[in-house]
């Protein structure tokens, strides 16, 4: 059986590797922005990760992906209901999608050939406990993003039509891609994506023949391409499992806590939704890192990504966002390697 | 190789190597040549994808007329499902919609793209989504009669796939493709595999089992050159203002790009001499009409990148309609169409409930589709900024910073901007129309100053692009920033009083809401003059009131 491109066979790209492999550990971190050139791996890293991750246990014909029976929609009929295990799923939200393909309408067909009412669920309803993967989302219908902003804030989707009230879970991690030369996200959409990073084709030549070298490696022959990077899959899915484990007892101690406020203040990001974030990522990272609390390396580690998206606009500063938190975190924390306990 | 038997090739090569070259984009206007292209793509039975296509058309569904007609469920297969490659005519109007759908079934191994653009030069290109995953390019523009009779026998299809199948690329020279996409400023890495399969596949077509140097050469030259830009952060800097001048006053082509990419080589510093030696054998191999046509497709490039947002309104322009929305009543202009089809499906049902409604068409509120048609904020400030040497010497970096402050003012409000910058003999449109802040930016940092303050060319460009805008329903307005020293008159001569003359011509003909904003130490007579004749309020550096001066132009 063939699969998409190994997710560890991904040449560069760290800080999107990283941040996806954060929100597997964690997917309350609440999504990740990438954006940057096209032609980067983005779409294909998005598509690899789903691959790595462990397989939901999923309810076979329940059409949000519920763990239980039980926990299966009313609307929904299932004629088995046995539990399985299903690839997390991951969904394409195209472009110029309609509202009704997106949360789902009357089911159509049975409409019109039985005269009778029942929900089709949509793409958010597929990507319930999964990955809701958006192509050059600065390109997104202003009303499809609103929609989108209120599902992905409140974990619901409601669909009101022909007197038929539906409401499923949909609970997602956002992954969108985009280029920033093509226009720029609505405040409100970026500060919903936990995490941001920027992507860029990578300068160097070898790297750049590396790239094409394991891609093609893949294309001409996937099966032996994805047997030689299956050691390296399996060990990076054992530290996603692991890490998710240890998440939960983790302790964050005070220290963090203050740490994670002072740099927010520090930074003037608004809301406290950075904050949340800031701290949830670092946990993932302390949990992937294999440690026992949150430091502040894993802070430092996370903190351009969880906050380079919130800092109040100031559109033609020259350093960029990035280089501005880097300088702060420095301000905050004191320098990188004199924090090394 | 004419162009003409190029753009053969690149057909033969799409029909050998189909989804590993992803597809092809073809500008040409429909005629004789276009239509032999066609024939030559026949082997790939492609299927024509109209701009309108629905989602319906486009992944199947059901076929409404049908169904309602038999009253039983009848489906119809999407154009996605059936066809092994799909035509696009018109591409350059296709919606980002259509091109993001389209470019993600490529992603998945969808059908073979072949793109008609039929784009005039300053109308910009197809959406980048699609462009960017069209492995071949070619031009049918020049091509004679006389040259299509010179058209080479289709090759034997079945010969060459076999031959593609095991013909392969030497490492060495895929090395050098990918480094030659890098040297070009390439970012994606898609192009540089296209440029490698369609060598491989140049192989196969004339039946050898390993691509050489001429294959690379050639993929090179349908792959790489059309999406050649400089990197941003090096050369453009200095190479875009000298872009749009004519060729004439530049150094000779060849020798500037070569020097780039010699300094390319030194400043990357990778010391890798042995990878360096086959860029530059790859170089070496390019055909000799490469550089031109990179110079070419490098304007046209920067005119098409520059259009992401701007295309959008171009086509808002044009008027046309958005699919329509689910709305309310007296919300919007219904659409009486797509109401009755949102109905349509629903009267099985709805008559089931109510058997002695004795209305023929049970319409609910949720039926009501509203028409929409693209709507932005439709203002377009032009930044015309003088850099001639008497303001660079004066006040140029707080200019910049005033402009930088109006960019984002203008940004806030989602307007369109543009940059137009006048120095020594003339101006030129530094960044057409976009609502990109990255690129209004960059191309303002990079504005280098110095020379004569040729304000009436500064004015008749605005003028222009006014124009162009106003056809695009854009409404334009301009801040002229400027001390108001002219001096150079349109013709290009230094003549003081000639070029002030010229310039309050113009500016009372120009008819566009507009504020000036003195740079100079103190105002110029002149400038009180000009600001007059463009009926502009004039205020100086630094920004006071500048802000509230901008919002008062009329939206």
């Amino acid at each position: 059986m063939t699969g998409p491109f190994p997710f560890t066979a991904i040449v560069g790209q760290d800080d999107m590797t990283r941040a996806l492999v954060l929100t597997a550990v964690d997917p309350r971190i609440g999504g990740v922005l990438v954006m940057g050139d096209r032609g980067t791996g983005k779409s294909t890293a998005v598509r690899a990760l789903a691959h790595l991750l462990p397989p939901i246990r999923a309810v076979a014909d329940c059409p949000v992906n519920s763990a239980r029976p039980a926990d299966m929609p009313d609307w929904a009929e299932a004629a088995d209901t046995r539990v399985v295990s299903r690839p997390t799923p991951v969904v394409d939200l195209p472009l110029g999608a309609g509202e009704d393909r997106v949360t789902g309408a009357l089911d159509i067909e049975r409409a019109l050939t039985m005269g009778e009412k029942a929900f089709q669920p949509g793409l958010l309803a597929r990507a319930n406990r999964g990955y809701l993967y958006i192509d050059e989302v600065n390109l997104l219908e202003d009303h499809l993003v609103d929609l989108l902003l209120d599902v992905a804030q409140s974990g619901r989707n409601v669909v009101e039509r022909e007197g038929l009230s539906i409401s499923h879970p949909a609970r997602f991690v956002l992954v969108g891609s985009g280029n920033p030369e093509e226009g720029e996200l609505r405040p409100q959409l970026l500060d919903r994506f936990g995490l941001m990073v920027e992507v860029s084709s990578p300068r160097d030549i070898d790297t750049r023949v590396e790239v094409i070298r394991r891609r093609d490696a893949y294309e001409r022959a996937p099966a032996a391409f994805l047997r030689d990077w299956k050691p390296a899959e399996a060990a990076l899915r054992r530290d996603i499992l692991a890490a998710r484990k240890r998440i939960a007892r983790l302790d964050t101690p005070e220290a963090a806590l203050r740490d994670c406020a002072a740099l927010c203040v520090a930074l003037g990001s608004d809301g406290l939704r950075g904050e949340l974030t800031l701290l949830r990522a670092a946990r993932a990272a302390a949990a992937l890192a294999g440690a026992d609390e949150v430091g502040r390396d894993h802070l430092r580690d996370v903190a351009a990504m969880a906050l380079q998206h919130r800092l109040r606009r100031d559109p033609m500063d020259e350093s960029g966002s990035r280089t501005r938190i880097d300088r702060i975190v420095g301000e905050v924390f004191g320098p990188a390697p004199a924090t090394a306990e | 190789m004419t162009p003409w038997a190029l753009a053969l090739r690149a057909a033969d090569l799409l029909c050998v190597a189909r989804g590993e070259l992803g597809g092809l984009w073809l500008r040409a206007r429909p005629g004789p040549a276009r239509d032999a292209l066609l024939d030559r793509l026949a082997p790939l039975e492609p299927r024509r994808c109209p701009p309108g296509i629905t989602d319906a058309g486009l992944f199947g569904g059901i076929d409404l007329a049908q169904a309602l007609a038999s009253g039983r469920l009848v489906g119809r297969a999407g154009l996605l499902d059936t066809a092994p490659a799909l035509l696009l005519p018109m591409a350059e109007r296709t919606e980002t919609g259509l091109a993001g759908r389209l470019a993600a079934a490529r992603d998945a191994g969808g059908p073979v793209l072949v793109a008609l653009d039929e784009a005039a030069p300053d109308e910009g290109a197809p959406p980048a989504p699609l462009t960017e995953r069209l492995g071949a390019f070619a031009v049918l523009d020049g091509i004679a009669l006389a040259d299509l009779a010179e058209t080479p026998p289709p090759p034997d299809l079945a010969a060459a796939r076999a031959v593609h199948a095991r013909a392969r690329v030497p490492d060495a020279l895929a090395a050098a493709l990918v480094a030659t996409a890098a040297r070009l400023g390439i970012a994606t890495l898609r192009a540089p595999r296209f440029a490698i399969a369609a060598a491989r596949a140049n192989a196969a077509l004339d039946g050898r089992d390993e691509a050489n140097e001429d294959d690379a050469a050639l993929a090179v030259r349908l792959c790489l050159a059309h999406r050649g830009t400089s990197p941003p952060e090096t050369e453009e800097e200095q190479e875009a203002p000298d872009e749009g001048t004519e060729d004439g006053a530049d150094a000779p082509p060849d020798r500037t790009d070569a020097d780039r990419g010699r300094d390319d080589g030194d400043a990357e510093g990778d010391g890798d001499a042995g990878a360096d030696r086959l860029v530059e054998a790859a170089r070496a191999a390019l055909p000799p009409g490469l550089l031109a046509t990179l110079r070419a497709a490098r304007a046209r490039r920067d005119a098409a990148a520059s259009s992401g947002a701007g295309a959008r309104t171009a086509s808002a322009g044009r008027g046309r309609p958005l699919p329509p929305r689910p709305g309310r009543a007296g919300a919007g202009r219904i659409d009486a169409a797509a109401t009755l089809r949102a109905a349509a499906p629903w009267q099985t049902l709805r008559r089931r409930a109510a058997p002695d409604d004795p209305r023929r068409l049970l319409l609910r509120p949720g039926d009501i589709r509203l028409a929409r048609s693209e709507r932005r904020t439709d203002r377009l400030v032009i930044f015309a900024v003088d850099a001639s040497g008497s303001a660079a010497m004066s006040r140029m970096a707080e200019a910049k910073g005033a402009i930088e402050g109006l960019l984002s003012d203008s940004y806030a409000a989602r307007d369109h901007v543009a940059l137009v910058a006048f120095r020594r003999e003339g101006a030129e449109v530094l960044l057409p129309p976009t609502r990109s802040l990255t690129q209004s930016r960059r191309r303002l940092r990079a504005l280098p100053g110095g020379g004569g303050t040729p304000l009436a060319a500064a004015l008749a460009e605005v003028a222009d692009l006014a124009d162009r805008a106003r056809r695009a329903g854009l409404t334009p307005s301009l801040v002229l920033l400027t001390d108001g020293r002219a001096n150079i008159a349109l013709d290009g001569t230094a003549d003081r009083a000639r070029a002030s003359a010229e310039a309050e011509e113009l500016a009372r003909g120009l008819g566009l809401p507009a504020l000036v904003v003195d740079t100079g130490t103190r105002t110029a007579p002149a400038l009180r003059a000009l600001a007059a004749a463009l009926g502009a309020p004039l205020v100086s550096l630094p920004r006071a009131g500048m802000e509230a001066a901008l919002t008062e132009l009329p939206r």
